[in-house]
């Protein structure tokens, strides 16, 4: 589903390379968690595959179902299917929460050929997806992520998720700032996601996350590359013994 | 010999002195008015305020009144009254510059046609001018013709909001619209300024608020970019009186709303909200003078502006806290949405401050489209122009919001989509 070869990206701004020849395969069903120390390039990379314009790619090409997506815009890639939860959602005043969602979900069934929501449909389709994630729907009356907690912010973020129905998931440290109870609500929210027509891309800097979405592959990225793969238990090895190690046979 | 010398006049000040000869037979007024209308003729015979006037330096009406040559007295234009923005609304029209005779019965509301008022000469006192650069004022002094008169008895508490509609479909028309509010009485007023036509329209509303009365006032203007519209708001808040205006600029060729309000008794309260929405090359002003006279008085002002196009906007706002009026709270905002190369914005606070225990500030900005809040919408599937409509909607609707009451939050966001599909 997802094919990222020799990408180098840099920072538009000042040229700072962050992503230095990246390999990554990740397959429909599969559940890839990608970990790394702090400035290794694991946002950056979600940005990129976002589409994010602070970020130029400079060689190499990202494949999503076969087709390069380097020359589509944040919009194009999310109604194809790719959704990106930020690590901080930004809040937006003015912007009603419920009239986001409803804008969000028919603009990408406008770019699908589908006729636009109903409004019972859709309040039934919200507030089932609240419900699951036990979140209040007084919440979604307030300006988007406006004097929303962290941990609702993240609530709200995997709540788009459901609502948009996406491909590829790129979750990008979606377990900083949850207590514990919120991160199990949360992962609950995303292994209801899980299916073999869906790719879960989780960025995370602990383990903590993996013990409850469990993923398939685990990647190590450090200076902007892959330095190593492997199956869950690189994850655990990773919490036992640190980066050092992996680090250390990369260099 | 006396040497003469008469000042160059531009073709609309020609216009003017010409059409006021022509209008004078028709215009109503005993001779306490008819005085007023000699000397306010004569102060534009003096000239149209320039650039060089303090209170018009972004506005020079002198030679942007020549932009669109002033049109003549059309008699024959006949614009129908439309639906009131709140549903339910009172609606009292004034077409092509005239009253009707036959309007709604409002409980507690007595309502008298402004030409009456002229005719005995009742309403004179109130055609003075507020100062030598009052050129709207002085403007609509000479030619004012018709209107309304709403007294709101003490104690009435209207439910539906009365709508005073000022319709245009193209010559000239000069109105006012006066209203007391007694005391303790609560109402909306939608002052409704619109039209179709190539027009000249001056008008002037006047609000003197009783103690302890509570209004809120919306100022809706949306003439086409044909039209010239003069306008001022005038109020006066008694003890204890809280007077809530809004005003919504989205249309017109060339706009000055003026906005003079005084705080006479203690513990008045003014706030004014106000949203210019300029497209096109149009050019809108906004221009408020705010005295705080007695103790204890608080305002707050926010203003903000989208600017599309070529579209030139300007806000001045002056307030005056006057020596005695201590304890005053006054605090002003103008906050500006730049999304054009062409487009400009001027702003001029003004702080006059002459007590010594006071709380007064002031804050302007000027901002692009936050690029992270782009890229988040568009991250969602909402394509680029939705997402920027979206976010330029979100920062005008705030200060809506602040209005509180569902219908007229709901109504007044309706005009905004309205300007938002025709020039988004």
């Amino acid at each position: 589903m997802l094919e990222i070869k020799n990408l180098h990206a840099r920072i538009v701004d000042d040229g700072t390379e962050i992503i230095r020849g990246l390999d990554l395969t990740v397959k429909a069903g599969e559940v890839a968690a990608i970990m790394g120390p702090n400035g290794s390039g694991k946002s950056t990379l979600s940005y990129i595959l976002a589409g994010r314009e602070d970020y130029e790619v400079t060689e190499g090409d990202i494949l999503y179902n076969g087709q390069s997506i380097l020359e589509m815009d944040p919009a194009e890639r999310a109604t194809s299917g790719i959704f990106l939860a930020f690590q901080y959602p930004m809040e937006i005043p003015g912007v009603a929460t419920m009239e986001f969602l409803k804008v969000a979900m028919n603009e990408q069934r406008k770019a699908r050929g589908e006729e636009p929501l109903k409004i019972p449909e859709f309040l039934k389709r919200v507030k089932d997806a609240a419900t699951l994630l036990n979140m209040d729907m007084a919440m979604l009356k307030r300006p988007l992520n406006v004097g929303f907690s962290g941990g609702e912010k993240k609530r709200a973020e995997i709540l788009q998720m459901k609502l948009l129905e996406p491909k590829l998931c790129v979750l990008d440290e979606t377990d900083s700032g949850l207590d514990i109870d919120a991160l199990k609500i949360v992962a609950e929210g995303v292994n209801a996601l899980r299916s073999p027509h869906r790719a879960i891309v989780i960025i995370t800097h602990y383990q903590r996350l993996l013990q409850y979405i469990v993923p398939d592959t685990v990647h190590v990225l450090y200076r902007g590359q892959v330095v190593k793969s492997g199956d869950k238990s690189l994850a655990l090895d990773l919490e036992a013994n640190g980066y050092a190690g992996v680090i250390g046979e990369a260099a | 010999m006396n040497i003469h010398t008469t000042p160059q006049r531009t073709p609309a000040e020609t216009a003017l002195i010409d059409a006021f000869g022509e209008r004078l037979s028709l215009l109503p007024g005993d001779g306490a008015v008819m005085l007023k209308r000699d000397d306010a003729i004569e102060a534009i015979k003096n000239g149209l305020p320039t650039r060089r006037v303090e209170s018009w330096h972004y506005t020079d009406l002198r030679r942007l009144l020549n932009l669109n040559p002033v049109p003549d007295f059309d008699p024959a234009a006949s614009p129908k009254a439309i639906a009131p923005v709140v549903d339910g609304s009172a609606v009292l029209p004034v077409l092509n510059g005239v009253s009707s005779a036959k309007v709604p019965d409002i409980d507690g509301v007595a309502v008298q046609r402004l030409s009456e008022k002229l005719t005995d000469g009742s309403i004179a006192p109130g055609l003075d001018s507020y100062g030598a650069d009052d050129a709207i004022g002085a403007l609509n002094t000479a030619f004012v013709a018709d209107g309304y008169f709403v007294d709101i008895a003490d104690g009435t508490e209207l439910e539906k909001p009365v709508e005073l509609q000022n319709l245009q479909s193209g010559g000239q028309t000069h109105v006012r619209l006066s209203v007391r509010v007694g005391a303790g009485a609560k109402a909306t007023v939608v002052e409704r300024q619109t039209g179709d036509g190539a027009a000249l329209v001056s008008s002037v509303s006047q609000l003197l608020l009783g103690e302890g009365a509570q209004v809120t006032w919306l100022i809706v203007q949306e003439q086409p970019d044909t039209a010239t519209h003069l306008a001022q708001f005038k109020a006066h808040l008694g003890k204890g009186a809280k007077l809530t205006l809004f005003v919504m600029n989205a249309g017109g060729k060339l706009v000055r709303q003026e906005v003079v309000v005084k705080t006479t008794g203690e513990g008045a309260d003014f706030t004014l909200r106000g949203i210019n929405l300029l497209a096109g090359d149009t050019h809108t002003d906004v221009t408020m003078v705010l005295d705080h006279t007695v103790p204890h008085t608080a305002s707050t002002e926010v203003i903000r502006n989208v600017v599309t196009g070529k579209a030139r906007g300007v806000f001045q706002g002056r307030i005056n806290v006057h020596q005695y009026a201590q304890k005053t709270n006054a605090k002003m905002a103008c906050n500006t949405l730049l999304l054009s190369d062409d487009g400009e914005f001027s702003t001029k606070p003004e702080l006059e401050i002459f007590a010594d225990d006071v709380v007064c500030g002031h804050g302007a900005t000027v901002t692009e489209i936050d690029h992270d809040h782009l890229f988040y919408l568009m991250a969602r599937g909402v394509d680029e122009k939705t997402a920027r409509g979206l976010l330029v909607k979100a920062f005008v609707a705030e200060v809506i919001e602040e209005l509180e009451d569902e219908a007229i939050v709901d109504a007044l966001e309706a005009r905004l989509d309205g300007w938002f599909v025709t020039h988004g």
